[in-house]
Parts: structure tokens; sequence; C-alpha cells
């Protein structure tokens, strides 16, 4: 984004800064409730988004993502590249250098010795820590001087965002979490619940899975911000209760993640009292396919790839059960104005986005069948489709929730218009991504033909999340069971590009052969995307400020949140 | 009795026990993972290594001895600690919450106010509704009270609470804008208004859960006390003069409400489990909120602590409700 194109909003943000009396705390008490309730405000012994989001208010990064998923300096001074020196040339070493003046809320100042420290906390092979994949190849963080760190890893890192950006790693206080270390991180309660931070609020209390109580941060670094004194942070119920209690009665004036039917969201907005607000990151409903043989008299090599599935490997046949969905529809059924259509398994940010696949946005049952009649397939007596002996008949499992449900009836219709017999499965979530290796109906494991589910990628980078699909990362017994490879998919030409990718530090290019990986499993009809989710809030129409953001926290922005007279 | 009382102890102790190894099983045994509901996009190493740091990789039977060392003697040490200022292991393991790191008795204890405040005070306004509705209906047996007394405990009984609770939140809070929807926890009393406030939030739960409990106890009461009222020495007391108000109160009550005390007491226990769904509806955020989080997080610690301490007081209750029947008749005698 070009400076011109900033400064009306540059301009706009200073006029209204302005008009109001400039002061901390001006407007009073802002309620935001969550229908899930946070447990802890330590990100890295929790990867749940509510307490990430919760502590958001409370630690923040050094850079984080703005509401279109550009990367934003935070408490750092600015975001280092390879152009303005912060990279090394061989993209082995990233120094920060943090905003001068920082201080935490109980007036100590902030320091590189913090950010060293925040590292080697998670890095505790001990602790558990949840974010650990954000170090990765990390082999050294050190403290230059008060101000500047050098985060050194094992290998070239052409994107090296991971540690310390985004609401997932944030930085901890030293001087608190000092002795919390490794297989002491549970038992600093008082530190877990109520972290020094240098964000705009500080906790006054915390209740585990029902409230937290915060007030304005007195040594916040604009003396301006944020504007309410305090705010509680109402956790539990569900979602249309939450969803009420901001569009219909007005009791608290922020609502997170309001998964409800389009219908009953539209009915609460005519109260008038709120605004239902919605944005889309990378979270795609999809359909994947299962290219090995999932059938229970393979024992112990059931789905894994000693054993190719007898009709799925057809490209016909996976082309035609994609044809034969009605995208448009699902949207319009599950999810209105928090879903659009998906073509494909990496649908933003912008600029990693491909339009090649835009055809399937268009049902083709008559297509469908034609491909299939070319490619062999003929009806059988009871109008399944066969050949050689093989009938197009498929297990389809998902985890049981209503909108699943209701997807998994639709397409077992359409797909019994062209031919194809579905059987239907669902399976609580908690198992079915537990991840456990000693049950049979894990996703992973992926004992059946077809399976859906959401899956996204965190931050903006979408490298990691193409790197699933590698050959040798699908679950298999010998690897427990673990894997993020669930097609089961093993391409040459798609391991060169991610192999590529992994050198390439320009971002134009690694765009270009994002696209090109994006566009091979989708046309190659490995994963058959569906509906690309958004998130659903909805505040007061007396609340300003609201920026929804789905690159980072939600509430990324509550220092510029305020009051509309 | 002070024997019976010691025997019923002693014997409580082994079946808890034993309660407490079948719930470490069920809940062991159960499909479920704690990890589970981390979002997907952190890699399955990761939530290995979570797993290992919350003790998942040791054997069963050393868990369940983990837990029962941690119960029963660090949570005490713990509490003694606390009271007497003096340090009796300050540094012994508690029973540690896997979703919030924190020792789970602390929630209990946190949570415990407003589930008394709300689902204790639907208790005693249920007995206190139930009670003379059930005497008075019985009185009038078919009368107009009676048929009344009946429709409304039919409805309280059939109409579940996930249906009342949102039907009067729907009215009173959207409609008329009279109650608050949402339960504030952090409310303190500190002078009338305030008072006043927190009679205005807990009105709504109270009601709905009252409604029930008034129901079931005075349909026993009901019930109690007919038996009692077409008994030979009722129309004794009333051949020989008595008034009926003493024929009432002094007689038939005296008799019919044994029963009733029993199912009394053993509903207790049902207060300490909170009312999961009514807590949910009003985001009451009591003791059965925290069971209903800690199983869909599969937190067995807690889930694990909670449902044992649930079973504690359901044999306490029961032993009490036995007592409590042997002072109200004198004809019941424990040797």
């Amino acid at each position: 984004m070009g400076l011109a194109r900033l400064a009306p909003l540059a301009i706009g943000a200073f006029l209204v800064s302005v008009g109001a009396a400039a002061e901390r705390g001006r407007d009073g008490h802002v309620g935001i409730i969550y229908w899930q309730a946070p447990s802890i405000l330590n990100p890295y012994l929790s990867g749940g988004t509510k307490d990430l989001e919760a502590a958001s208010m409370v630690l923040e990064p050094l850079a984080r993502f703005d509401e279109s998923g550009n990367l934003t300096p935070w408490l750092s001074a600015s975001v280092p590249t390879v152009a303005n020196g912060g990279v090394s040339v061989d993209l082995r070493t990233v120094t920060w250098k943090l905003r001068e003046g920082l201080v935490w809320s109980d007036g100590s100042p902030l320091t590189a010795a913090d950010v060293a420290f925040t590292a080697e906390y998670c890095l505790d092979p001990a602790g558990g820590c949840s974010q650990l994949a954000k170090f990765d190849d990390v082999t050294s963080v050190e403290a230059l001087d008060d101000l500047s760190v050098r985060v050194t890893f094992g290998v070239p890192k052409p994107y090296p965002y991971g540690p310390f950006v985004g609401a997932t790693s944030p930085i901890l206080q030293k001087a608190q979490f000092g002795d919390c270390k490794g297989a002491r991180a549970p038992e600093c309660t008082e530190a877990n619940f109520r972290p020094v931070g240098t964000g705009p609020f500080r906790v006054t209390e915390f209740r585990p899975n029902d409230v937290i109580s915060l007030e304005a941060n007195p040594h916040y670094r604009d003396p301006a911000k944020p504007a309410f004194a305090t705010v509680t942070f109402k956790g539990g119920g569900d979602a249309a209760a939450a969803a009420r209690a901001v569009l219909a009665t007005g009791e608290f004036e922020y609502a997170w993640n309001l998964q409800l039917a389009p219908d009953v969201l539209r009915g609460m907005r005519t109260a008038g009292k709120g605004t239902v607000v919605s944005s889309f990151g990378t979270l795609v409903e999809r359909l994947v396919v299962n290219l090995t043989d999932p059938s229970p008299q393979r024992g112990e090599t059931r789905s894994t790839r000693a054993h190719p599935h007898p009709f799925l490997t057809d490209l016909a046949v996976r082309k035609a059960l994609s044809m034969a969905i009605d995208r448009k529809l699902l949207v319009e059924i599950g999810y209105g104005q928090a879903g659009r259509p998906a073509c494909n398994v990496v649908p933003a940010p912008e600029i990693y986005a491909s339009k090649a696949n835009d055809d399937c946005l268009r049902q083709d049952i008559e297509g469908a069948k034609r491909l299939l009649d070319a490619a062999g397939w003929r009806p059988g007596p009871d109008g399944v489709r066969q050949k050689n002996g093989v009938r197009l008949s498929i297990l389809f499992q998902t985890s049981a929730n209503a909108v699943r449900q209701d997807f998994q009836a639709l397409i077992k219709q359409w797909w019994s218009k062209i031919g194809v017999e579905t059987e239907l499965r669902n399976i609580d979530a908690s198992v079915f991504f537990g991840g456990d290796p000693g049950s049979p109906d894990t996703y992973q494991k992926f004992f059946a033909d077809v399976e859906m589910y959401a899956n996204n990628f965190e931050g903006a980078d979408p490298e990691p999340y193409l790197g699933s699909w590698r050959c040798g990362n699908e679950p298999r017994p010998d690897s427990q069971w673990q894997g993020e490879n669930m097609p089961r998919y093993c391409s040459e030409a798609y391991d060169r590009l991610l192999a590529e990718m992994a050198e390439t530090g320009d971002i134009a290019e690694r765009a270009r052969l994002a696209k090109a990986m994006n566009d091979m499993l989708v046309r190659d009809y490995v994963l058959i995307p569906l509906v690309h989710r958004g998130r659903v809030s909805a505040h007061a129409r007396s609340l300003g400020g609201v920026r929804l953001n789905t690159w980072d926290s939600e509430i990324w922005n509550i220092a510029d949140w305020h009051r509309i007279r | 009795m002070p024997v019976y009382t010691v025997r019923r102890v002693l014997v409580a102790v082994p079946t808890l026990l034993l309660i407490s190894l079948i719930l470490f099983l069920l809940l062991d045994l159960a499909p479920g993972d704690p990890t589970a509901q981390l979002p997907l996009t952190i890699p399955p190493e990761v939530k290995e290594n979570i797993r290992r740091s919350l003790g998942l990789g040791e054997p069963i039977h050393v868990r369940y001895l983990l837990w029962l060392q941690q119960f029963f003697v660090n949570e005490p040490l713990h509490l003694m600690s606390q009271l007497t200022g003096i340090d009796l292991g300050g540094d012994r393991h508690r029973v540690i919450s896997w979703q919030t790191r924190s020792p789970v008795v602390d929630l209990v204890i946190e949570r415990l106010p407003q589930t008394l405040w709300v689902v204790g005070l639907s208790y005693v306004a249920g007995i206190a509704i139930g009670l003379p509705v059930g005497i008075v209906s019985a009185r009038h047996q078919y009368g107009w009270f009676d048929q009344l007394g009946t429709f409304v405990s039919m409805v309280g009984f059939s109409v579940p609470t996930f249906f009342s609770g949102v039907l009067l939140i729907v009215v009173f809070s959207v409609e008329f804008g009279w109650f608050p929807s949402i339960y504030d926890t952090t409310h303190r009393v500190t002078g009338w208004d305030s008072l006043l406030f927190q009679l205005r939030q807990m009105a709504m739960p109270v009601t709905v859960l009252a409604l029930y409990n008034a129901a079931q106890i005075s349909r026993f009461m009901r019930a109690s006390a007919l038996d009692n009222l077409n008994l030979d020495y009722v129309r004794t007391a009333r051949a020989k003069g008595m008034s009926e108000r003493r024929v009432i109160f002094v007689h038939v009550l005296r008799n019919a409400v044994g029963p009733v005390v029993t199912v009394i007491a053993l509903g207790v226990p049902g207060i300490f489990g909170g009312a999961i769904v009514t807590e949910q509806i009003f985001k009451v955020n009591g003791l059965g909120q925290l069971l209903i989080t800690s199983i869909q997080a599969s937190d067995l610690p807690t889930v694990q602590t909670l449902t044992f301490v649930f079973a504690v007081l359901i044999v306490a209750c029961n032993l009490l409700a036995d007592l409590l029947l042997g002072i109200l008749d004198p004809r019941i005698r424990y040797g």
C-alpha cells in the first residue's frame, strides 16, 4: 500500500483524535463478550484463540499483521527486511530494533533481554510451549544491546517472521516469568493469570473460564490512548447469546466470532443496536480426497501409499465430484455473510490468491456425467456407475456439527445425480481432530474415501501450509499417524516448487510459486475447496474504531477503540 | 446413634475410593484429547510435546496414584498451611487444571459463591413454595387450588430449563429490558443499589430453577400429606373436635414431612453440582459451567476432582438424610 493511499486515512484519524478530548480513559467502560471463555492469559501455554485474543490486550509482539494481512511494526521500530539491512543476505539472521522509551505496565523499561528471554521460555523442552512451531529452526536469540535483538536460524529463512510476530508470539517480561521456565511453567498461576504487558490494558481481576476485568495501562506509550478506562471481557454461553447481548439487548458492545445461521443474525440485527462485521482470512472448508485404499481388508497398511485407491486415483472421477457441487448454495445455506464460494486452498492474502480456478463456481452436473462416461464409468442396474467391477461408492466422513451435516446431505444428493453412491459418517470433533493414534476415527488416519473439514494457515505466509502436501508428510503407521498430507498426495513437480520457494526471498516470486502450487493441488482435485469462511463479529453502533482482523488478534487495535457520541 | 454414624462413615471411605477409581478409569478411557481444541495450525509434534508436559506420557496407574496423593495429601496440607500460616509443604504439587494451569481447588472455591447464590437460593425458594403448595393442595384435593398447582408443577416438570430460560430472556431482557441476560460474576454487593442489581440479575435464573424445584417438592409434599390425611389418626383427631389448623400442622405435617426431608436432603448435592444448563444460559459461570467446559476441553484433573467432590457430597447427604429422619421420627432407631 502506497503512502499516498494512506494519507487520507492518517488525516482522518488525526481529525478524529483532535475532535475528541485526547485523554486516556475518557470514554469510560466497554464490555466485550466471547462465547468461549479465556482460561489463561499466557499464549505460550495455550493455543486457543480465545486465550490468545484476550491476552492481546495486554501482551504485544514486535510486529503484527494489520487487517489486510500486511506486516506492521508494533513494539519494533520497523520490520526488518533484506532491503533495510535487518535481514542478513544469507537469510539466516534477523535483527529487530525496539522502539525507544517502551515501558511495561509496572513502569520498568522493556529491553532486548525480555525478547531474548521470551524465546528461551518457549524453547525450553519441558515447558510444553504451544507456539514452538513459531520458533522452528531458531538456533539462538541474543540481545545485542538494550534495544536490538538478533535471531539466528540454522537454515536460510526466506520468511523469518515467525518468532515475536502476531498475537501467538508476544513478548513476556523477564522479571515476571524468570522463575517460570520449563517444568515450573504451570506453577506460575499468578503470572499466567495477570501477565505484565506493554499493551493498552492491564488485568485487575482474572477469573479463569469466566471473566476478565481490565483497566487502562497508565504507562501505555500513547498518552491519549486507550479511550476506555476499563474493560470487562466476559466469556461463556453460546454464540447466539453473545450476539443477542450486543445486537438485541445492548448489554455488551463487542461480540466475537458469531458462527450463527444467517437468518438468526439477520433477525437480531433488526433491533438496530449494533452492526455485524465480517472479514476473510485463509480459512477454507474443503473436501479431501483419499488417494489410497481405506478398505479394512488392507489391515495395517490401510490408507497408506502401499495401496492406491481403487477409483479415486482416476482424475476424471475426482474432477466430476468437484463439478457436481454448487458452492454458492452451500454458502447461502451454511454461512451467509460469513462465507463465499472457494476455488482455492490459498484464498488470501490478495497477492497469493490464484484466479485460475474460478470455473469451479458453476455447478455442472451434465458435464460431470459426460466426463465419467468418457472415462468409461457406466451406470449399473442400481444407477451407480461402475467399471471392471469397481463401483463408485464413497464413504464420506466429517466432524459432527449442524452445518457440516447439511453440507454432507447436499453433496450426497448431488453426487447421486452423477451416479456416485455416498455413505455418510460423522464423528465427534474431539475424536476426529484429537489425533489419538489408537482411534480409527481421526482425520489423520482417514479410513474413508472423502473427508471434510476446514483449515487455514497462520500469519500471512503460505509456505509451511503448502509444505503440508509434500511427499512423505502423509500420516502413516511409522509416523504414529502424524502428518498433514491427508490426501496422501505425492508429486515430484510439486516438491520441486516447494524446494524453490524455500530459497526464494522475493515476495512477488514467492507469490508466483504459491499460486502454482495451489493450482496443482486444486487442478489435481486432491483438495476440493468449498467455502472460504470468514470471521463474523458484531459491535454496538456506539463503538468506533473497530477494524476486524483475521490475520492477528481480532481486537488487535483495541487501543484505538472509542465511543461515538 | 453415634456408633451407627461412625460405622456409616467408615463404610463410606472404601466406597469413595472405589468411586474415584471408577471415575478416573471412565474419564481416562473415554475418547478425547486435551489438545483437540487447539487450532489445526499447531503442528502435531508440538501437540505431543504439550501432552507430555501435562504428564500424559505416564502410565495410567501412576497418574491415578499421583492424583490420589495430590488430592488427599497435598491439597489438605495446602489448606492447612493457608489456614494456620505455617508452611506444611508449600512446594508440593496440587491438582492442576490442564486448561488454566492453576489449582483446581482454587477454581472450585472461586465458583462456589455464584453457584450458591443462584442455585442455592432457587432451592430454598423451591422449598418455600413447594411445601405450603403441597399441603394446601392435599387438604383441598381436586379443588381449584390443587388443579392450578398440578398444572403449574406439570409445566415446571415438563418444560426444560433451556427453553424456559431463553423464553424469559427474550421476554424480559430483549423486549422489556427489565433484567440483564448476562450474569455479572464480578459484581459485589456493597449497598442498597448494588443489592438491587444483584437481585435483578438473579431474578431470571432463580425463577427458572425455583419453578422446577417447587414443582418437584410440592408433588412429593402433596402425595405424602394425602397418605396421612386418609389415616385413622386424622379421623380420630377430627372426631375429638380438634381444630383443622391443629390437625394439619401438628399431626399431619409432622408425619408427612419425613419422606419429603429425605428428598430435599438428597437434592442438596445437586446445588453444588450447579445447574449446568441454566448456568450456561444466563452465563452464571458457576460449578456447572466449570464442569461442562472442562469436559469439553478434556481437562481430566478438573473433571475428576469435581465429579469426585460431588460423589462425596452425595454420600454425605445420604447419611445426613438418614440421621435427620431418625430425629424427626422417634420410631426409627439405628443400632
